[in-house]
């Protein structure tokens, strides 16, 4: 089959965006990724948004963004998966090029979370959740992740302490990204001070919900010109597995079973094993989904993902890093818009475009989203493409 | 207000009735009508017992709207002795610290008031510390 391949990237720095709507956000990524493209345009238009019909009163956010870029006649429409719907965009994106339906197919996600404040956020916030089995008796997702993190350390006897190493790793490596939300390294006694949300989960083990736009334009490598812009990049497989909405309805709360099943999809597709994967960008919504994912994902045994934070392996400079961009924690987590940032973050590791942050001989990454507590894992690898 | 959904799930939040699958014994709460377990039909009407242990707790310190007069509060994860696990409030604490194991039981209580000018409350089940009483 022929190649399906990244031509071009664009995204906005992500934080609090007062003076910026939602469109503006979205076709300021779009424009700078068809402009990476050497102008290609999308016969297929796929946006990724969790929560502006609540928070924005804005539903048909694909219809909207396509005609706010400038793009009509195309196919036009809004993915939703709660934290991996940028990831199921470009899924959908590489299912358009590739079935042959489009040459050229644009995923952006978006996200516009600080049109509300306050308890109007965090109600917004869980309607990712069971409506009627969990949000209705006041779990939050940050509560959520209490829970786990509490049944973690109560299982595996984890130390409560070592779940600083990563937040502060993200935000190390934020420094080094100037799109990032928190471009300052914290010191583990910052971690220690914050404000408990949900206990024993405190504010620096919670990823901020940001405002932010992200765009990857996709193609099939025969229809593009022999010279482009961009170095390109391979999708080389996609892994994509469900697991119950609801934490409670799990035989082991603790096993991430979608994440392993997507990570073994993924490589079995991209034809390659763990140990040839370069750097994993994964889901740190929460610093208890690290160890989980790393777990689940096979980079660690059960109920040993904690001490991979505590011997360097996953800084840049270790065996698998992770996060190279500063992460959901630090880069900062605009919902629907995630998972391209995600993508786009490799992109630039793959190209050689990391600046500061660059891991040396970048060959191959692990790109994963997840929505909720990996009720769905959404993973894809990525090459350069030969 | 979504009258109707709430109206809809009277059984669930006010007796905690689930399901009995007809192929392999698992009980199943929520109700949902294919068994997890062996993938068939499961659609038998069954009353959990409404004792359990508790598997996770929190505090949640920073409520969405529906639940800010309330917070903080304890919301944890309940194995029950029946079999499945839920979500659900730690109530009637009084000055016992809650913990990992610990035994509750089910019990009705306000959810929260429904977002409605007529006052109306919505009502389910939360889960207390088990009465030593009860246990004698």
């Amino acid at each position: 089959m022929d190649d399906i391949v990244i031509t071009g990237i664009g995204f906005t720095p992500v934080g609090e965006h007062w003076e910026v709507s939602l469109r503006e956000l979205a076709t300021d990524a779009a424009l700078k990724a068809m402009q990476e493209s050497g102008g290609l345009r999308p016969q297929a238009v796929y946006v990724a948004n969790q929560y502006a019909p609540v928070l924005s009163r804005q539903a048909n956010v694909g219809v909207l963004v396509a005609d706010f870029i400038g793009l009509h006649d195309v196919e036009a429409a809004t993915v939703e998966a709660g934290g991996a719907s940028g990831m199921m965009a470009l899924r959908a994106a590489y299912l358009a090029v590739a079935s042959g339906e489009a040459d050229v197919a644009l995923a952006l996600g978006v996200e516009k979370s600080t049109d509300r404040v306050g308890p109007d956020v965090e109600t917004a916030l869980s309607v990712v959740l069971d409506a009627d089995y969990e949000a209705e008796h006041g779990l939050t997702p940050a509560a959520q992740a209490a829970l786990l993190m509490q049944r973690y350390i109560h299982e595996y006897n984890a130390e409560r302490a070592a779940f600083a190493a990563f937040p502060v790793l993200a935000h190390r490596n934020a420094v080094g990204n100037p799109a990032a939300m928190f471009r300052r390294a914290i010191k583990e006694s910052t971690y220690h001070r914050a404000t408990m949300l949900s206990d024993p989960l405190n504010l620096f083990d919670a990823a901020p919900l940001a405002d932010g736009a992200a765009a990857v334009l996709v193609a099939r490598r025969s229809v593009l010109p022999p010279e482009m812009p961009q170095p390109l990049v391979r999708i080389a497989g996609f892994g994509i597995a469900n697991d119950t909405l609801a934490l409670h309805d799990r035989d082991d709360p603790l096993d991430f079973a979608a994440v392993r099943s997507s990570v073994e999809s993924a490589c079995k597709r991209a034809n390659c094993s763990l140990e040839e994967v370069d750097f994993f960008e994964l889901y740190d919504a929460f610093s208890i989904y690290v160890p989980l994912i790393l777990e689940a994902a096979g980079f660690a045994p059960r109920g040993e993902g904690w001490k991979m934070g505590q011997d360097g392996s996953l800084e840049l400079d270790g065996k698998l890093p992770i996060l190279t961009m500063g992460g959901l924690k630090a880069r900062g987590n605009p919902g629907g818009a995630t998972g391209l940032y995600q993508v786009a973050e490799a992109v630039m590791q793959l190209r050689g475009q990391a600046g500061d942050n660059q891991i040396p001989n970048a060959r191959r990454a692990l790109v994963q989203s997840l929505s909720g507590p990996a009720s769905l894992a959404a993973t894809t690898i990525l090459e350069p493409a030969p | 207000m979504d009258i109707s959904r709430h109206w809809r799930n009277r059984k669930q939040r006010y007796r905690l009735v689930g399901e009995v699958c007809p192929h392999c014994g698992a009980k199943l709460f929520p109700p949902r009508d294919v068994c997890p377990h062996c993938g068939m039909e499961a659609k038998t009407v069954e009353t959990l017992v409404g004792t359990g242990t508790v598997y996770a707790f929190t505090t949640v310190r920073q409520a969405p709207s529906d639940f800010a007069e309330q917070s903080p509060y304890v919301v944890a994860l309940i194995s029950l002795d029946d079999g499945p696990m839920l979500t659900a409030q730690l109530t009637d604490l009084g000055d016992v610290e809650p913990y990992v194991g610990m035994r509750v039981e089910m019990v009705t209580r306000k959810l929260r008031n429904a977002d409605d000018e007529r006052g109306l409350i919505i009502y389910g089940y939360k889960f207390r510390p088990v009465l030593e009483r009860a246990l004698a």
